[in-house]
């Protein structure tokens, strides 16, 4: 692999806080390593506007390694930027070449209010969770792991759709900034399971309707997100949800 | 101040049972009056909080991220160990005891390490029972692997993302019950310090990250989840934001720190690449599974890996440890791999690497595939094709994420790695019941020093966070609490909310007052250099001695050269570093004065005073067979307290893999 | 709008259907056979009732759902490269649907009002014309009305075809979309679904386009 320097133009969001009204600044930053991952560029710009007296640029990041999904940028018109299956904290610099301009935004949602620059407040998934994506069971109250054979092939379905990281891109990305594939593979991941099945139907109602009430958008089956989706999440997630929903909301005895 | 470790009487394999069977218990009535902290959402923190929860009590949960769920447990990849025997190769709670504590190096506490073996069972099945999708075989039934050189097939894994799988299992559970109103979250909020109230820990001071103000909580009880120390290496695979602060600010109010300096270096990692590394990456232990390693015969080699005949290749851990080969345990690979390299046979641009191989995997398992079709004369590159395939298969997802860091196909050339940090055995010292020596105030999981003395067998992390967090604390937590039903709930203007708060305050004014020139993330790179070079994986005493000196300068140089920008009372990331820093330069020095009281070598430890004459790592029972229990005095001077080790059931052999 | 949608989808095949009759090239005969039977059967009116129901709550939802995902994302990106990650006629179904509405209304008022009212103001009062098998009934002469509308008048043809063209890139999305909305997304049979998608908007909208096109070009008389 060769390896390269660049300097680069960089158009950030400025935003102080939630309620302030942001805008654009522009930046350079000189001879910046190919190896660099895009977040090690950012720390290099960072470090930059400490020396200067200038406030550095807050953004979300934690393990680094694209599994924890605290990383959310919007890079030069998509989330996590150019690469597929791909979180920002793994996209390097190789991906840029000498004088490119980026442009750094923060995901763009209702229901994603920006705390501050390119972070945003993403407790709306934690709510959906809260609104029914676990199974009920106190500790203690397992019977034993192998009593319940599961067909493999539900298994690995179900742990492809409980990949999802939670970073919030398929909002980002969707035209509509709807949250289904985020929502869909958490209750298709249970409704995949045996153990999954005594409350599936006020599961799938629940979740729907807190992530309605969070604003989230409405899916059109654009499948903007699983193309930008960094664990490759299908939307065939979604479809399962659908169906879960029309059941539930077709045989549920309450109003 | 005489450490009592409270290890229930009796045989061992009676012990939990019995304590079990005669701790006391709390009356659903009162558990609603009495309120926990719990501090860190991890594996342990959110296992829990949710378990307590489940109980009646009133919890209070805090994390630095912005969600529980990107705690750094998620990042461990290969999977969790437990007794089942499900594969019927001979497993059970004694083997899976025995081969903690020897693994351990043995500086373990036999009571913790067999609790932990019996409860490990009842993990799995509660995880299965959350939804977490653990591998499976056709017939339905959960697989195993070997992990990490043992001799059974005892770890549960979901692909390469076990650590993931259990955690968002743990998270479910956790926001099931912040949904009942059980646990009240606090998330992007920072524990700074805890509030002692007549000797007792009876809440914690917060601040809120996004609005930077203080908050004041009070808990009955405050249990600390929040993680290991590896970032005072500055490069580690530890997640950016993992900290001591809160182990640290507890050791500052009295309770002792254990074995700070038994750190795991873990053998398999991406290289560092250049100055501008912000943070190391682990591929999974498995890859020994297959991979081989090596480096060039010759030194300073410039070849590219395929040009260099293999004849030409020195196969260092199948030529030192020819029954273990490439499977021998973490600290031995990791020095071997620094040996070879200080030696001047490292590869890549820094040197400072080594060669993990998969040709002879593919070639084996191409012929295998190969065979299966009758198709005995394929050609080469059929067999190539076949056997990349079922390599694929089983790292695939590693294979893509070290490509997408080095851009480097793996299957073409052989991967680089280099040891890096990944997990501190050390931590504050708890006792049976995990409790710190302040009343009150708990640590579990990697935050606490206790099962896994000098070093940590591969998928064991997972099993005692989880342990700790769904079968421990719940009982435990439960003695303690039984003897507070008459405490009511101290408001939080009590003046030692108030005292405790004022100092926290001033000490962020004082960071942010400093007005320095260097930035916080150049100190923490300077105290990471010094302490990978001389605290690292060697250690000798000339260096550990240095070690003090330069932390110590580097101490005063920090609190009178930081550079922090924006204002106390507002999103402010670089002095909530600042203050991270801050105490891991303090936990440096400690680290250093521990390795240098420890003259002997053991597990993760090496000190090269401590080895035998072919450079392996060499025990002292006579002298060190103790965990060393440090208690910050006020001068700012430590004073080391020893529980002593006893072994009923595992007696201590010298580790042999040759 | 799946249901809606799939409604709207099988009402095409029988409007495709019969309006393809003209292709008979019998002056008209099959054509206003069946469009007679189509214009006097009760059953076929009754549908005709839930068809209008049918488009109209699919505008309705559609208005809704733009509404509600245009203020689910209220600061837009200065720079989105969609294009990256899905098709435009997916993420233009808002835009297309418009088209095929304003195109309807103009389609409605040329075929559907004179049929239903007669002559109105600026409607051309149509000619009736005797059927074959039923030799005493008069109807209205919809093959002569097509011929009236198109036949010298290129400027209506270019908006039908625009119109069908709409259609078309609107039902390339909304075909297999509907399956999705109804949870039907599956490995084998997905594939199966697009496929056939891909041939039904094909098929009908080549045969929407050649009505107009071939009356202009007196392919047929």
């Amino acid at each position: 692999m060769e390896h390269y320097h660049m300097n680069l133009t960089l158009k950030v969001w400025r935003q102080k806080n939630t309620k302030s009204k942001g805008n654009f600044d522009t930046y350079k930053v000189k001879d910046i390593s190919s190896e660099m991952s895009f977040l090690e560029m950012f720390d290099v710009l960072n470090e930059q506007l400490i020396k200067e007296g200038k406030l550095p640029i807050a953004f979300d990041h934690d393990c680094r390694e694209g599994i924890c999904g605290m990383c959310s940028m919007f890079i030069n018109g998509q989330p996590h930027g150019p690469w597929q299956q791909n979180t920002t904290c793994q996209l390097h610099m190789r991906a840029f070449k000498d004088g490119d301009t980026i442009v750094v935004e923060p995901w763009r949602s209702q229901a994603f209010p920006v705390v501050r620059d390119l972070m945003v407040d993403r407790s709306a998934f934690d709510r959906v969770i809260q609104a029914g994506g676990y199974i009920s069971v106190n500790t203690g109250n397992a019977v034993d792991a192998n009593a319940i054979p599961i067909d493999k092939k539900k298994a690995d379905e179900a742990f492809m759709a409980a990949a999802c990281i939670g970073c919030g891109a398929c909002v980002a990305a969707c035209p509509n900034g709807s949250a289904m594939l985020f929502v869909g593979a958490k209750i298709s991941q249970l409704s995949l399971l045996p153990q999954g099945d005594p409350e599936r139907e006020s599961r799938a109602l629940n979740m729907i309707t807190q992530m309605d009430k969070e604003g989230f958008g409405n899916c059109t089956n654009v499948y903007a997100c699983e193309a930008e989706c960094p664990k490759g999440i299908s939307v065939a997630n979604i479809a399962r949800m659908n169906k879960e929903y029309l059941h539930a909301g077709l045989g549920t005895e309450e109003n | 101040m005489v450490l009592d470790a409270k290890v229930p009487h009796g045989e061992m394999k009676d012990k939990w049972e019995d304590y079990k069977g005669h701790v006391k218990l709390v009356n659903p009535a009162n558990k609603r009056k009495l309120e926990v902290i719990v501090v860190g959402t991890g594996l342990a923190g959110a296992s829990a909080a949710a378990s307590l929860g489940e109980m009646g009590y009133k919890v209070k949960a805090f994390c630095f991220q912005d969600s529980p769920r990107r705690a750094h447990s998620i990042a461990a990849q290969g999977g969790i160990n437990a007794a089942k025997n499900y594969q019927n190769d001979g497993d059970s709670v004694f083997r899976l005891f025995y081969d903690t504590v020897k693994g351990g190096d043995y500086r373990s506490r036999e009571g913790n390490v067999h609790r932990l073996a019996e409860v490990s069972t009842s993990i799995i099945d509660q995880c299965v029972a959350q939804g977490v999708p653990f591998a499976r075989e056709y017939g339905g039934l959960l697989s195993n692997r070997s992990f990490g050189g043992t001799q059974v097939q005892r770890t549960f894994y979901a692909a390469g993302q076990t650590g993931q799988q259990l955690l968002l299992g743990a998270y479910s559970a956790l926001e099931r019950q912040v949904a009942l109103g059980n646990v009240k979250m606090h998330a992007r909020h920072e524990m700074l310090d805890v509030v002692m109230i007549d000797g007792n820990a009876r809440g914690i001071i917060a601040r809120d990250l996004v609005s930077g103000n203080l908050e004041r909580h009070f808990g009955h009880a405050v249990l600390l989840c929040s993680g290991g120390y590896g970032n005072v290496f500055y490069l580690s695979t530890n997640a950016m934001g993992s900290n001591v602060t809160a182990a640290w600010k507890a050791h500052k109010r009295g309770a002792y720190f254990g074995n700070p300096c038994f750190t795991q270096i873990h053998p398999t990692c991406i290289p560092v690449s250049g100055d501008h590394q912000s943070k190391l990456t682990l591929m999974s232990e498995s890859l020994r599974n297959d991979g081989r390693i090596w480096v060039p015969k010759q030194k300073g080699d410039t070849r590219i890996a395929s040009d260099i005949p293999e004849e030409e290749r020195d196969y260092y851990l199948e030529r030192r440890y020819p029954a273990f080969g490439n499977l021998v345990p973490r600290d031995v690979a990791s020095r071997a791999a620094k040996e070879r390299c200080d030696e001047g046979f490292g590869v890549g641009t820094t040197k400072m690497a080594v060669y993990l191989d998969f040709k002879d995997a593919i070639i084996r398992y191409g012929k295998i595939e190969a065979g299966k079709t009758g198709n005995e004369a394929a050609e080469d590159k059929n067999i190539w094709e076949l056997g990349q395939k079922v390599v694929e298969e089983k790292y695939g997802n590693l294979f893509k994420m070290y490509e997408k860091i080095t851009g480097e196909d793996p299957y073409k050339l052989p991967m680089r790695i280099y040891p890096a940090v990944h997990y501190t055995m050390g931590g504050l010292w708890v006792n049976y019941e995990l409790q710190t020596t302040i009343p009150g105030l708990y640590a579990l999981g990697e935050a606490n020093f206790s099962d896994h003395g000098a070093n940590r067998l591969g998928a064991s992390a997972l099993m005692q966070g989880l342990a700790d967090g769904y079968f421990v604390i719940p009982y435990t937590l439960g003695n303690y609490l039984a003897d507070e039903i008459r405490t009511n709930a101290i408001p939080t203007d009590h003046p030692a909310f108030a005292e405790t708060e004022k100092a926290v305050s001033e000490r962020i004014n004082t960071l942010i007052n400093i007005n320095g020139k260097q930035t916080v993330e150049s100190f923490h790179k300077r105290l990471g250099k010094i302490m990978w070079d001389k605290c690292g994986m060697a250690r000798n005493e000339a260096g550990l001695q240095s070690a003090i000196e330069e932390i110590r300068k580097l101490k005063k140089e920090f609190w009178s050269d930081v550079k922090i920008p924006g204002e106390v009372n507002e999103y402010n990331s670089e002095l909530d570093k600042a203050g991270r820093v801050a105490d891991f330069i303090e936990l440096g020095e400690l680290m250093c004065l521990d390795a240098l009281d420890r003259n002997e070598s053991c597990g993760g430890h090496f000190r090269e005073e401590s080895q035998t004459e072919d450079g392996e790592a060499r025990r002292d029972d006579e002298n060190y067979s103790y965990v060393a229990a440090w208690e910050l005095k006020p001068d700012g001077n430590w004073d080391l307290h020893k529980e002593e080790l006893s072994f009923e059931i595992v007696k201590p052999t010298q580790r042999s893999y040759k | 709008m799946g249901l809606t949608g799939f409604f709207l989808i099988t009402f095409l095949i029988v409007h495709c259907f019969i309006n393809s009759m003209i292709f008979f090239n019998d002056g008209g005969e099959t054509f206003n056979h069946w469009g007679h039977f189509m214009g006097s059967n009760l059953i076929v009116r009754t549908m005709e009732l839930g068809l209008f129901a049918f488009l109209i709550l699919h505008i309705v939802q559609g208005l809704i759902l733009w509404a509600q995902n245009k203020a689910a994302r209220p600061v837009r990106y200065a720079m989105n490269k969609a294009e990256k990650n899905s098709k435009w006629y997916s993420r233009s179904m808002g835009l297309l649907g418009t088209l095929i509405l304003l195109f309807l209304i103009l389609h409605l008022y040329h075929f559907w009002v004179p049929s239903r009212f007669g002559g109105m103001a600026n409607v051309q009062v149509l000619e009736t014309t005797t059927l074959g098998g039923y030799s005493n009934q008069e109807a209205h002469n919809l093959y002569l009305a097509m011929q009236q509308v198109f036949q010298n008048n290129l400027l209506v043809v270019i908006v039908y075809v625009l119109g069908v063209f709409s259609l078309f890139w609107h039902l390339l999305h909304g075909f297999q979309s509907a399956f999705q909305t109804f949870g039907i997304n599956h490995k084998r049979y997905t594939p199966i679904i697009k496929g056939i998608g891909v041939i039904y908007t094909t098929v009908i909208c080549l045969l929407f386009v050649l009505m107009p096109v071939s009356i202009y070009m007196n392919w047929i008389n």
